[in-house]
């Protein structure tokens, strides 16, 4: 174990040049996961969701949460590309690890699943609060639905929920349909609503509550219906993507094989939603959908092809700029009709819908308004589910030269006229005045 | 066209007697012109040598930049200027916006230089340009004076001039502003003016037209010249003196120079559309009903005329008010009645302090104070009664305007502390001829009396060098008026040239007015002593009050001389470590220098033409944190400079011109209250201050830090402790600040990449239900780390 790890870190060290940033735009999806764990049991209980992802070619590093030796970066390089939690009972991370260091780590652009679950430790909690998500403050509450509960042998206490409000989002689900209701049993949490970058994916019907399964209910409880969100994502906006769930048993293999039957519903699906589920979902946490680049942003004027360093008003110009979207293994042309420019100084003066010819290439034309100024053209592109276009590129645009205007006017031909007129009468004067005599 | 030529046919006839003698005066006063110049510029020297070789100040950075772009890309480059580093994202359009005569003055020296093959750099040429402009004025003034009152006065006018404090002030090497060309122009213009007005003729008044074109290329005081002559030839009118001398010499100017200006680009159609210049329309329109009328009387009989007159008044009355009512309504539907702000303040020096914040807030458009006017024109200020009782004996046509034009530049410099520079010129002149004409007095009663001398001819124990020339030109004067004489209709200048007539008499009784000998002698002597006194204090003047760069700061103290040399410190942190396209924000006095130092673009700057855009710097600077940085991210700000001079003591820092912000700012945006920045009306920003003053990003990007300076932030300009010292910044960061403190350099921290939940961090264990209600943020200390 101690050879591989230095042959670990040797090859991490020799490929430290390539591994500086974490979406190299070249292949934006994540390939070194580092996943710590509660024990090593949950390495076998929840090995289908695993391999699922080792299949997809990720290169799993699993540690105990409290492992001393752990580090998510040496040297100021990230060693990990993901940081998978599955450690929702963890008090301190072993290691250099702890709240900050995973802040950083997001903050620097690596995605985060995070896993909780009923008595989640307050770390796990900070790091949710962290991101955005408050999970139920009370311990041992757990999100109870005695209508959307999970059909069983036995009549349990209701914590077993079969959901299936899913996000409408083909970028973050998938495209194929998730038929069968997703099980889930763990804790409740909620979002701020003024929070754009937080996005429910699963969420809880309106007749769920979160509380205590094993006390009676003496107060109202804190989070109700479909406030509860069971499952979330982030998108920061440096675009690092993170998961996050109240349950970590919703990963495991059991949750995944068994067969689920909502209350109230006669359909009996073989196989729940889970695997389908959380496989889609970490296509999307992972960078393997939903990630756009835009490249070549070119302006130019009308009839001309080299990009100037200023505009003139009233000029007609062009601008074009090509979309890609990762496909998992290559850039595909993204097609959309939703792609506006701005040509924007302190507002917009033109806001133009960009047309595209369906191989990535955008393009619009119009006119500079008869406005001088340092404008910029701007793209904000900002679509449920893919990665954030924020482009801005400045340009002056100047008035006219002063032989730019027109020489002369039509309507001022009487003042030329009254001008040259008196021009001329006035030397007819003075050549009378000075020789009449 | 007669005049001149009688004029110049005369001088040899009077001047057979002492041809030699003149020669020698001659040359005598060609060298002492030349000394004059050589000792203007190098007055202005001790900048250079006390400092260095460095442009001054604010504005002249501008002109500075504008003069090496010139330099680089051309004229109509210059001219087509569209600068994209400065009002960011307005840009401006300098070519349209900035009066070109300096740069195009110190571009055309500079390729002069560059095509005799000296190669200097521009920036040297900027340097010098204003000493060299200020011995042309000195020069000006010797030609202006001594057609005033002869050659003598003329030199010691332009002696004074060339030391004078005030146009020191603003023309010491590197001193590279619009009034250091301009007050040359300034004099010159005048100076073509009397020239046209003695002699009548043509070309004079041809000259004086360009010569006013430059003074509008250069400055935008040429209004005081379209104005103050137009007022001369008012007054001329109305004391009869009437002539065509008059006529040529004005109605030329009106008509070229209006033509001449409107080619400037940041003058255009104002020329004509601005109240500035109706005074000069007004009269030039009066001008010509005069000449018509003298024309008239002079065909028709008396009788016929008095007819006529009834006529002609009763129906001009008629149309005159008629224009004069549409007039009115014109210049009234206008909301500042068709005057510029400047301007206005001129004339009601309460109005900018009322109505535009943005011209009172500037130090050199306050009214002065008493001290300054003996700092800056020094004895001068006594000299001047005595000046303009000398003009009034004779009074002629040119004295009339320089008693004109000292009482109308006393008004305004009594407004506008900068428009000292316009009096400078006029206290110089009525002082050399004062100065003159005593000495003129007491050395003539002096040769008069002593024994030796008074053995010798008449004429010529009378007579010293200047008073030669007096009576010379007096004599011409006379020659010519006589000549003349059918060309001044007026009765009462018909009366004052019999008087004058007789001059040979007048001279006679002169000499019988000598004062007693020993009297003569001490008060020569006091003279001496005071024409001693302003030379020692103006060199005072301009070697310690007046050449210091302000951008490079000194103090003496009790171990030695410190240099503050914090600004270039920080602009050249700026342009090293920043990116080509970054923005900075700054109080608008800093533009100029951010743009020309450290080349970056800036927001406002000290082409102070959008009030909303500097109210909208001045609100963020009084806004809390998150709503300045709201204000300045929407502008693209990636950062902000400001001055502080707590820690040196240094006076015009940020702080102490806070309260124009909050002003300015609150001109726009009503939110912002002067009144909450005060406590009971006072400026404070020791503990007393209001919450406002101590949470508003100006007191916190000032005083972050500073209370590990000294443990106490004690602030050596305010002469107190700060109010709130330990705090800590939400949404900038400190990226550098300089040696002393002077400058300091924030950063705007990017957007928060995620947005924190609700539930607090440490209470979380302990009260869940308590730190509900708290909102995010408000307990944090930095939600970014």
């Amino acid at each position: 174990m101690r050879k591989f790890w230095v042959i670990f870190v040797a090859s991490i060290l020799i490929l430290l040049p390539f591994l500086c940033s974490s979406f190299s735009p070249d292949t934006p999806t994540d390939r070194r996961v580092l996943v710590l764990l509660d024990d090593f049991a949950i390495k076998s209980s929840h090995s289908s969701y695993f391999n699922s992802l080792k299949s997809r070619g990720f290169d799993l590093d699993f540690k105990l949460a409290d492992d001393p030796k752990i580090a998510l970066q040496r040297y100021g390089q990230y060693l990990y590309d993901a940081l998978i939690l599955f450690c929702p009972s963890v008090e301190r991370f072993g290691g250099s690890i702890d709240v900050a260091a995973i802040i950083n780590f997001v903050d620097s652009g690596h995605d985060l699943v995070i896993a909780a679950d009923v008595n989640a430790s307050d770390l796990i909690r900070e790091v949710a609060t962290e991101c955005g998500v408050d999970f139920d403050e009370d311990p041992s509450a757990m999100v109870i639905d005695h209508t959307g509960y999970s059909v069983s042998e036995t009549e349990g206490d209701h914590t077993l929920i079969a959901s299936d409000d899913f996000i409408k989002s083909d970028v973050i689900l998938g495209s194929k349909k998730i038929t069968a209701p997703v099980l889930f049993q763990g804790i409740g949490h909620s979002l701020n609503p003024v929070n754009s970058l937080v996005l429910k994916v699963l969420s809880a019907s309106p007749s769920a509550y979160s509380a205590n399964p094993k006390s009676r209910l003496s107060t109202p409880p804190s989070l109700t219906g479909s406030a509860i969100s069971l499952v979330s994502v982030v998108q920061a906006r440096n675009n690092a993507r993170i998961l996050i769930s109240g349950s970590l048993s919703m990963f495991s293999n059991r949750f995944f094989r068994s067969g689920v039957q909502k209350a109230g519903s006669t359909t009996k699906h073989e196989k729940s939603g889970n695997e389908q589920f959380l496989t889609e979902l970490s296509k999307w946490v992972f960078h393997e959908r939903g990630h756009l680049k835009a490249v070549n942003v070119k302006h130019y004027k009308v009839g001309e092809t080299n990009e100037p360093a200023l505009y003139r008003i009233n000029d007609e110009l062009v601008y074009s700029v090509e979309v890609y979207e990762w496909s998992g293994s290559s850039w595909e042309p993204y097609v959309a009709d939703d792609v506006q420019v701005q040509f924007y100084m302190m507002s917009p003066y033109v806001l133009k819908t960009l047309s595209n010819d369906k191989k990535g290439l955008y393009s619009t034309s119009f006119k500079v308004p008869d406005v001088y100024g340092v404008f910029q053209f701007k793209v904000e592109y900002q679509k449920l589910g893919y990665t954030s276009l924020s482009l801005a590129k400045q340009i002056p645009v100047r008035p006219y030269r002063h032989n730019e205007y027109e020489r002369f006017i039509p309507t001022a031909y009487p003042y030329y006229g009254a001008a040259f007129s008196t021009m001329a009468g006035f030397f007819i004067f003075s050549f009378v005045h000075l020789y009449n005599k | 066209m007669a005049a001149p030529e009688t004029s110049t046919a005369a001088v040899p006839t009077l001047y057979t007697n002492n041809t030699l003698r003149n020669a020698f005066g001659g040359v005598l006063s060609f060298f002492i012109l030349l000394l004059i110049g050589v000792m203007a510029f190098s007055i202005r020297l001790f900048s250079v040598i006390k400092y260095e070789s460095v442009i001054h100040e604010f504005d002249p950075y501008f002109n500075y930049r504008v003069t090496q772009f010139l330099a680089k890309n051309g004229i109509y480059e210059f001219w087509n200027w569209f600068d994209d580093r400065t009002w960011y994202p307005l840009g401006r359009v300098i070519g349209g916006t900035v009066y070109p005569g300096l740069t195009l003055t110190a571009g055309t020296i500079w390729w002069l230089l560059n095509s005799l093959n000296i190669p200097l750099s521009v920036e040297t040429v900027c340097v010098f340009t204003a000493p060299i402009f200020s011995a042309f004025a000195s020069w000006a003034t010797f030609l202006l004076t001594k057609e005033v009152k002869g050659t003598g006065a003329g030199l010691t006018a332009a002696a004074l001039l060339a030391m004078v404090p005030s146009y020191i002030s603003r023309s010491v090497a590197g001193s590279y502003d619009n009034e250091a060309v301009a007050i040359f122009a300034l004099i010159f213009t005048f100076y073509l003016y009397i020239k046209t007005l003695n002699t009548g003729s043509l070309f004079y008044a041809t000259l004086n037209s360009i010569a006013y074109f430059y003074m509008v290329c250069s400055w935008g005081g040429y209004t005081f010249i379209i104005n103050l002559i137009p007022m001369h030839v008012l007054l001329c009118i109305v004391t009869g003196r009437f002539s065509s001398r008059l006529y040529i010499a004005y109605a030329p100017l009106v008509v070229l120079g209006t033509l001449l200006a409107a080619l400037v680009p940041v003058v255009g159609f104002n020329a004509v559309m601005t109240s500035e210049h109706f005074a000069s329309f007004l009269v030039f329109i009066i001008l010509h009903v005069v000449a018509f009328v003298y024309y008239i009387k002079g065909i028709l009989s008396p009788k016929m005329f008095k007819v006529a007159v009834t006529l002609v008044v009763s129906v001009g009355l008629a149309v005159c008010c008629a224009v004069i009512a549409v007039l009115i309504a014109l210049v009234a539907s206008s909301p500042t009645k068709g005057w510029s702000g400047r301007s206005l303040s001129l004339l009601d020096p309460t109005y900018a302090s009322k109505y535009i914040p943005i011209i009172a807030s500037v130090s050199e458009h306050q009214p002065p104070t008493w001290p300054s006017y003996f700092m800056d024109i020094n004895v001068l200020a006594f000299l001047v009664p005595a000046g303009i009782i000398a003009c009034f004996s004779p009074l002629s046509d040119s004295s009339s305007f320089v008693v004109l034009y000292i009482a109308t530049s006393v008004y305004f410099s009594g407004v506008m502390v900068r428009l000292m520079l316009v009096f400078a010129p006029a206290a110089c002149i009525t002082s050399g001829i004062a100065l003159s004409q005593s000495f003129d007095v007491f050395t003539r009663s002096i040769k008069f009396q002593l024994p030796g001398i008074s053995s010798n001819t008449e004429v010529d124990a009378a007579e010293t060098s200047s008073a030669t020339a007096e009576a010379q030109n007096d004599a011409v004067k006379t020659e010519k008026s006589e000549e003349t004489s059918k060309n001044r209709p007026s009765k009462k200048s018909k009366k004052k040239e019999k008087e004058e007539k007789p001059s040979t008499k007048a001279k006679a009784e002169k000499r019988l007015l000598a004062l007693p000998l020993d009297s003569s002698v001490i008060s020569l002597l006091l003279l001496i002593l005071l024409g001693a006194f302003y030379v020692v204090h103006c060199v005072w003047a301009a070697a310690e009050a007046y050449s210091a760069p302000s951008i490079v700061l000194t103090s003496r103290s009790h171990d030695g001389l410190h240099v503050f040399d914090d600004f270039r410190e920080a602009y050249g942190w700026l342009r090293h470590n920043t990116d080509v396209d970054d923005k900075v924000a700054s109080w608008w006095d800093y533009g100029y220098q951010t743009t020309a130092m450290a080349n970056r673009t800036v927001i406002v700057d000290n082409n102070t033409w959008n009030n909303t855009h500097i109210a909208t710097v001045g609100t963020a600077m009084s806004s809390p944190e998150k709503a300045a940085w709201e204000i300045f991210h929407s502008l693209d700000v990636k950062y902000v400079l400001v001055v502080f001079g707590g820690l040196v003591g240094y006076p015009s820092d940020d702080i102490n011109k806070f309260l124009w912000m909050v002003r300015i700012g609150g001109g726009v945006f009503p939110h912002i209250k002067e009144p909450d920045y005060l406590r009971d009306g006072q400026y404070r920003i020791d503990s007393q201050a209001t919450p406002t003053m101590l949470n508003c990003l100006m007191y916190k990007l000032s005083y972050y830090r500073f209370v590990e300076t000294d443990g106490k932030g004690f602030d050596r300009v305010r002469q107190t402790e700060i109010g709130k010292k330990h705090f800590k910044l939400t949404h900038f960061e400190e990226v550098f600040t300089t040696h002393h403190w002077m400058v300091r350099i924030y950063k705007l921290k990017p957007p928060k990449n995620r947005i924190r939940g609700k539930t607090k961090k440490s209470k979380s264990k302990t009260s869940s239900t308590s730190s509900r209600g708290k909102r995010s943020g408000s307990g944090k200390k930095n939600p970014w780390q």
